[in-house]
């Protein structure tokens, strides 16, 4: 491993890279045990994680992850970036769900404000990202079967999450760094084909579901590879700071969206799917579950889409329609504010948080008065649910740490920040 | 009783003087607690049967400069079975003297200081974990804090090749 000094570059000893990397775990038997770097060029850890491995044998003694080869540096840009402008940040973070991002970011904005969104508004953000969290869902069944060698899933669920990357270029011209919600509403109206689009993705998906049980729930190899692996128990997991799918795997029941409902999701009829064995296979069958709630999700709100504005009518947040610029002089000043300066948003902080496909997206924001945000921050699932990743893999093979990392489902992304 | 009072109540009964300031912005609560009294706060917000805080959400700091103390550290917790949630802000003077860890209270608690330390540049005591996590091992100073420059790459022209070849960080011969 190389290290850049000022001017010189030096490769490191191995003492040293112990040193370093291995402040958070200690040597047990340096002379029988191998250290093993795995990643950050590795195809089962889903981007590029490191981890340092020390192994007796097959059999993992220890591990440290070691993170930051994706660090861009977001919650500092968009210090120096108005709160609108900030928002396109937010979807490089977790890129397999930008839509939950977005919401994670926009719901906190709009706290700090005191402002609440159209009913109409509210009620797309639902449907967007409950098909958001079906197409991450989709990306974690293809990646976490295809590193425990089951090829076709992956095949299969890459078709269908097309199609919901199809919607989303539908509403919002962008597959996937959409940047759709804005602060204090959406970016513009779905377009009339949405509803039949969305409706012909709830009628075939429910078969499609059914395939990749087919193609997994029983299959004995599958069982061999998930049963009794990656074993944490509740108490350990909320002491880790385990959220989302990962979290109910465990039997700890706990929804943002039932706990403390946002966007109106007390409205909607649905179930939180909880698994109590805390192994890789009951994060997989909570994961599957979630589809059928999803859906569930989709459906009620379609049913339900309410006509009107989807954005607020405050112009000092959000712009005026292009069709007021020819003949209001009132809208050409509102909007060449908002996009020169943009708006002020009071002093203060709040924290608001979101349930992402990962788990809890959380989102701290202080104001200062002026039109950028003087400190975001992002508590991402991902970099959390890491945490546990020595608890879940001390003891067991190198092969079974493949299957834990792809059941805690992380998102480089999201992680470095 | 509010949950909002209970807890109130509940930290002056334990520790009379830890509760230096509070606010509520947004129906969020925010307790200001002193320094020194932030982890005996914790394990009692975490231990009484009518409290358990079990969940840390989040730790994250905030640079407040040009203010005195420049630094304020912010605890999440949350209460699964209480479903409430709660922010410890702690005012931090001199940032190499942190707080006291949280990491034995929750475990997590680690993980997320070393995010603070790496980029805010608090430390926290006890916490013997801390270590550069998304930086280069030798990297110098914490880009969070407001007085560190946003920073931007020069780009390389023909004519002034030489000039920002210079300063580069890489091997020359």
């Amino acid at each position: 491993m190389l290290t850049s000094g000022s001017d010189t570059i030096k490769e490191l000893t191995v003492e040293e890279l112990r040193a370093k990397v291995g402040t958070g775990m200690t040597i047990e038997d340096a002379e029988e045990h191998m250290l093993l770097s795995m990643g950050p060029q590795h195809p089962s850890t889903h981007g590029v994680l490191r981890l340092l491995l020390e192994l007796d044998g097959e059999n993992i003694v220890n591990l440290a992850p070691d993170i930051g080869f994706l660090h861009t540096g977001v919650e500092k840009t968009m210090e120096s970036k108005t709160y609108t402008k900030a928002l396109v940040m937010t979807d490089r973070l977790d890129y397999l769900s930008p839509m939950s991002n977005n919401l994670g970011y926009v719901l906190a904005v709009e706290k700090l404000l005191g402002v609440e969104v159209t009913p109409r508004a509210q009620v797309i953000r639902v449907i967007l990202s409950e098909l958001a969290r079906i197409s991450s869902h989709l990306v974690w069944l293809a990646t976490h079967a295809l590193d425990l060698a089951a090829m076709s899933v992956f095949l299969y669920c890459f078709r269908e999450r097309e199609y919901i990357l199809d919607v989303f270029e539908m509403v919002a011209g962008q597959r996937m760094m959409v940047s759709y919600f804005r602060p204090g509403g959406l970016w513009r109206d779905v377009p009339e084909e949405f509803e039949p689009a969305v409706r012909q993705f709830l009628d075939f998906f429910p078969a499609k579901i059914a395939d990749y049980e087919a193609l997994l729930k029983n299959n004995p190899i599958w069982l061999q590879r998930t049963k009794d692996v990656g074993y944490i128990s509740a108490d350990d997991a909320v002491s880790w700071g385990l959220t989302g799918p990962s979290l109910r795997g465990s039997g700890v029941d706990w929804d943002i969206r039932k706990a403390q409902p946002y966007l109106g999701y007390d409205k909607y009829e649905f179930d939180v799917p909880l698994e109590t064995d805390g192994d890789v296979y009951a994060r997989y069958r909570c994961r599957m579950r979630e589809f059928w709630e999803s859906l569930r999700i989709i459906r009620q709100a379609l049913d339900k889409l309410p006509s009107g504005p989807v954005n607020i009518s405050d112009r000092k947040i959000v712009p005026p329609p292009r069709s007021e610029l020819g003949h209001s002089m009132e809208a050409v000043i509102h909007h060449f504010k908002l996009w020169t300066e943009g708006f002020k948003a009071p002093t203060g902080y709040v924290y608001n948080s979101v349930e992402s496909p990962r788990g809890e997206f959380g989102c701290y924001i202080r104001g200062d008065g002026s039109p950028n945000p003087a400190r975001v921050h992002f508590r991402t699932p991902s970099y959390v649910n890491l945490a546990s990743l020595p608890q879940m893999g001390k003891g067991v093979f190198v092969a079974d740490l493949v299957a834990i990392i792809g059941s805690v489902d992380i998102v480089l992304g999201e992680i470095d920040r | 009783m509010k949950r909002e009072q209970l807890v109130v109540e509940k930290i002056k009964q334990a520790t009379p003087d830890a509760i230096e300031d509070s606010n509520d912005f947004r129906g969020e609560q925010t307790l200001f607690i002193k320094m020194n009294r932030l982890k005996k706060v914790c394990t009692l917000l975490r231990d009484d049967p009518t409290l358990q805080y079990n969940f840390l959400s989040d730790v994250t700091a905030d640079d407040l400069l040009p203010e005195f103390p420049r630094f304020a550290v912010n605890y999440h917790l949350y209460s699964i079975p209480h479903k409430h949630r709660l922010r410890l802000r702690v005012l931090v003077e001199d940032p190499e003297k942190g707080p006291q860890t949280v990491g034995d209270i929750w475990k997590v608690g680690t993980w997320l200081e070393m995010e603070v330390w790496d980029l805010m540049g608090v430390s926290f005591k006890g916490n013997n974990h801390l270590r550069r996590l998304f930086l280069p091992e030798d990297w110098q100073g914490h880009p969070l804090r407001k007085d560190y420059p946003l920073g931007y790459e020069e780009v390389q022209f023909s004519f002034n090749w030489q000039e920002v070849d210079a300063k580069k960080p890489y091997a020359k011969d």
